[in-house]
């Protein structure tokens, strides 16, 4: 099986499920704490010029976060 | 540190009914960064505040007084955060502040939680878990006129009802709706308002209530319940440390088992708290909040689809930085002059009441004021840069620049929030350290610390103009080495970074998780408040330790001062008195002249000179002599100094004016030693300006990293590495300009 899709792999504009996470509790904690909970939409709004960190918009607000910290994050297909 | 509990510790609900209304208040501001929590607490105290430090942790609390409905109120200002699981000691501090258990705080009557109206989701996490704590809490609602502004709608007495507290909407920044939250606060302490939680599996709840009959019913623990949720929601969290640190090891087991108990039942703790509370936040914003049904592309993002494009977005920050250049070397630096040449004229006036001759004139001029006008001389820069800074966080920039920056940042172990504090430490590293606040991780903050002072900041410029200017030829040159000058700091910082966070700040690195927040137009009294404070806050605690240092050196340069060096000097005293007494045009030359040669060799014999030929064998692979040592070891307190130190040394009267300066460069140059050679050439201004751009001779700068550290040990270092890496450098640069025939 192919490895889960992340949130490194949307595309500027692109928006999807989280549907579970690839860390530890302890490593995910806080993102959970900003509101990436299972079941919630994400859009990935873009990229940082220098190729990371990424641009999301999740609850209404934006939240910048590099790409090794979103590969812990798996989505819905 | 921490471990010892006040130990009439008031037991929950009972601090409700502990004040009469005679009696002062104390209220705890919590919220999330970006949501004016700060604005709300300058808005309520004014100036009426003070900063407390704390034993073991970073952060700086601040604490004001207030005028609540009549009520007299002490405010805390809680560190702003996301949540209430504690991952570091600063951390820490906000939930021990809020329950009362530092030694020495009281815990709080009441709580107002400050969340952003247009972003409630997220803002309300950790207004679910601050209403577990037990005490009166009130929710202001801030920034309600941006929500407006996009078209929200938010039903507060909804919203009050499901949370079961009050709520109150107010607009911060324009001192809107202050009146209502200071009649809730007030009311809330009288009131008996119950507020409504998340809840969670029963499972937990058995299990909270286990560990808490395991500590036994004298434990006195304020808000038991919330403390052992966090300790089955955190592994290896700090309240589960804190609560070890009293009731020993046995606790950590206590909590193994509760939770390895509740993965038997079929409980996973992870993820549960946060979907937990953030489905309960769904849940009580169900009707509160209308948005307009097509969500339109608001101010913020528009502005962020140029800020941060990837052209036009390098573009922008590429003009803001020349902005910021522009203004430290051509705003900051003119003003500078002119307040330098305003503090020596004040300097004289104070001074000239002193009796002309002795210590207590010199002691007073040389030591005291000297010194303190050392440290005075920054302060334009200090605040017209804390103005910049202030302006660039206030509309929001801040946080899109260290985005831009942190691809480049991580590479050394830093992260983008470490750029500003780097960028400022060219004007000054004072403010470059104290803009490290902004960064969350303590080992990146300390990183970022103790790297920056490599920056050239604009005290080196004195020494790059004097010895630039006499030993390297021609406009090309002077230029190259310049900026070979500025490159070098730029280069070294982040590797001494890299290598910091590979050996002694080494540690699991930690999320960079930065909030863009929206953009706002900077308010003009914001930016001056902080400015003012920021000054204030670098002119009290430096100036202490400044002044003790300049003290200590002035002592060490101007004893034991014996009393036959004037004598011998008689003959040359009485020709300038005789040509005085004639009016003779020469005059005032002959006494400068006179004075400079009896401050050399004063100079020459006191404490300091000693200790200058002490380390002659030191600086000597350098290229040194022992009067350049000298130099060195007199600029301690300030690069800068060493110009004037080089002018006493070599008794040249006036170094300050345009025309004594080419004079002590030509002095410079006429120097000879015993065989004839010249004491400086390329070679050896090349090892001064290397050592000068490396070492850490500021001690503004280490009183600054001592005050933000609440150590010494971390000052002491810097010290210690940076007078390393510039000896080092030093001698590389005398070797390889030899090498290349710079002699």
């Amino acid at each position: 099986m192919a490895a889960p899709r992340t949130l490194a792999d949307l595309q500027p504009g692109e928006a999807a499920e989280v549907s579970g996470f690839l860390g530890s509790q302890s490593a995910t904690q806080r993102l959970q704490e900003m509101g990436l909970t299972e079941g919630e939409r994400i859009e990935l709004v873009g990229v940082a010029p220098l190729g990371d960190p990424l641009e999301i918009l999740l609850r209404g607000y934006h939240l910048s976060i590099r790409k090794s910290d979103a590969r812990l994050v798996a989505l819905a297909e | 540190m921490a471990t010892t509990f006040p130990s009439a510790s008031p037991t929950p609900g009972s601090s409700h009914s502990r004040n009469s209304s005679a009696e002062t208040v104390t209220v705890a501001l919590v919220g999330n960064p970006n949501t004016g929590k700060t604005t709300l607490f300058n808005a309520l105290t004014g100036l009426r505040q003070h900063v407390g430090n704390y034993p073991g942790v970073t952060v700086e609390i601040k604490t004001g007084t207030a005028e609540l409905s009549g009520a007299k109120a002490d405010v805390v200002d809680v560190p702003g955060c996301y949540s209430l699981a504690p991952r570091s000691l600063d951390e820490l501090l906000a939930v021990e502040l809020l329950l009362g258990l530092r030694p020495g705080t009281k815990q709080p009557d009441v709580v107002v939680c400050v969340v952003d109206a247009s972003n409630l989701e997220r803002n309300l996490y950790l207004t679910s878990q601050v209403v577990e704590l037990g005490l009166p809490t009130v929710v202001a609602l801030n920034m309600i006129d941006v929500a407006v502004s996009r078209g929200m709608e938010v039903d507060e007495r909804r919203l009050s009802e499901r949370l079961g507290v009050p709520v109150v909407p107010i607009v911060a920044r324009d001192r809107k709706g202050l009146n209502h939250l200071a009649n809730a606060v007030t009311g809330a302490i009288e009131g008996t308002a119950l507020a409504k939680r998340p809840v969670f599996p029963e499972a937990v709840a058995d299990e909270v209530a286990r560990l808490n009959a395991r500590l036994g019913a004298q434990s006195h623990l304020p808000a038991p319940q919330f403390l052992m949720e966090r300790v089955l929601f955190d592994s290896k969290g700090q309240v589960e440390k804190l609560l070890a640190r009293k009731w020993g090891e046995d606790f950590h087991r206590w909590a193994e088992e509760s939770r390895a108990r509740l993965k038997d039942a079929g409980v996973t703790l992870g993820g549960l708290e946060a979907r937990t509370r953030y489905a309960w936040i769904g849940e009580a914003l169900n009707g509160v909040v209308t948005r307009p049904a097509v969500r339109k592309t608001n101010w913020t993002e528009r502005l962020d689809a140029i800020l941060l494009h990837r052209f036009w977005g390098v573009v922008a920050f590429v003009l803001v930085m020349t902005g910021f250049f522009a203004t430290i070397f051509f705003g900051a630096a003119k003003i500078q002059e002119l307040f330098k040449d305003a503090l020596n004229v004040a300097a004289n006036a104070i001074a000239s009441p002193l009796p002309a001759e002795g210590a207590l004139r010199s002691l007073v001029r040389d030591g005291a004021l000297a010194g303190v006008i050392n440290v005075l001389v920054f302060l334009p820069q200090i605040a017209i840069l804390f103005a910049f800074l202030a302006v660039l966080e206030d509309c929001g920039y801040m946080a899109r620049a260290a985005f831009l920056m942190d691809r480049l940042l991580s590479r050394c172990g830093l992260s983008g929030k470490s750029f500003i504090p780097m960028l400022s430490s060219f004007a000054c590293a004072v403010p470059g350290v104290m803009a490290t606040r902004t960064i969350e991780d303590p080992r990146d903050r300390l990183a970022t610390m103790l790297t920056a002072p490599l920056m050239s900041c604009s005290a080196r410029l004195p020494v790059y103009t004097l010895l630039i200017g006499a030993f390297v030829p021609g406009p090309v040159w002077q230029t190259l080495t310049m900026m070979g000058l500025y490159f070098l700091g730029i280069v070294l910082a982040p590797m001494i970074a890299w290598l910091l966070k590979r050996t002694l700040l080494r540690g699991e690195p930690t999320m960079f998780l930065l909030e863009l927040p929206s953009y706002k137009a900077p308010r003009i009294d914001m930016v001056l408040h902080r400015v003012l404070d920021r000054s204030w806050a670098f002119i009290r605690r430096a100036s202490t330790f400044i002044l003790a240092t300049s003290i200590v050196l002035w002592a060490l340069l101007y004893y034991p001062r014996p009393p036959e060096i004037a004598r011998n000097m008689d003959a040359q005293r009485e020709e300038v008195e005789r040509l005085e007494a004639a009016n003779s045009e020469d005059a005032a030359a002959a006494r400068k002249q006179y004075e400079a040669e009896l401050a050399r060799r004063y100079l020459e014999q006191s404490y300091l000179a000693r200790i200058g030929k002490g380390i002659e064998p030191v600086v000597e692979p350098l290229g040194w002599d022992w009067k350049i040592g000298t130099a060195a070891v007199a600029s301690f307190p300030a690069r800068e100094v060493i110009v004037a130190a080089l002018g006493t040394i070599y008794s040249v009267a006036d170094v300050e004016e345009e025309s004594g300066k080419k004079a002590l460069a030509d002095v410079l140059k006429e120097q000879k030693r015993v065989d004839g050679t010249p004491v400086y050439n390329g070679a050896v201004a090349a090892s001064i300006l290397v050592f000068f751009a490396l070492c850490c001779q500021c001690v503004s700068t280490l009183a600054v990293i001592r005050r933000e550290t609440n150590t010494w040990r971390w000052p002491i270092f810097t010290f210690v590495y940076m007078t390393l890496l510039a000896y080092i450098g030093a001698l590389l640069a005398y070797r390889v300009v030899l090498f290349f025939g710079g002699a």
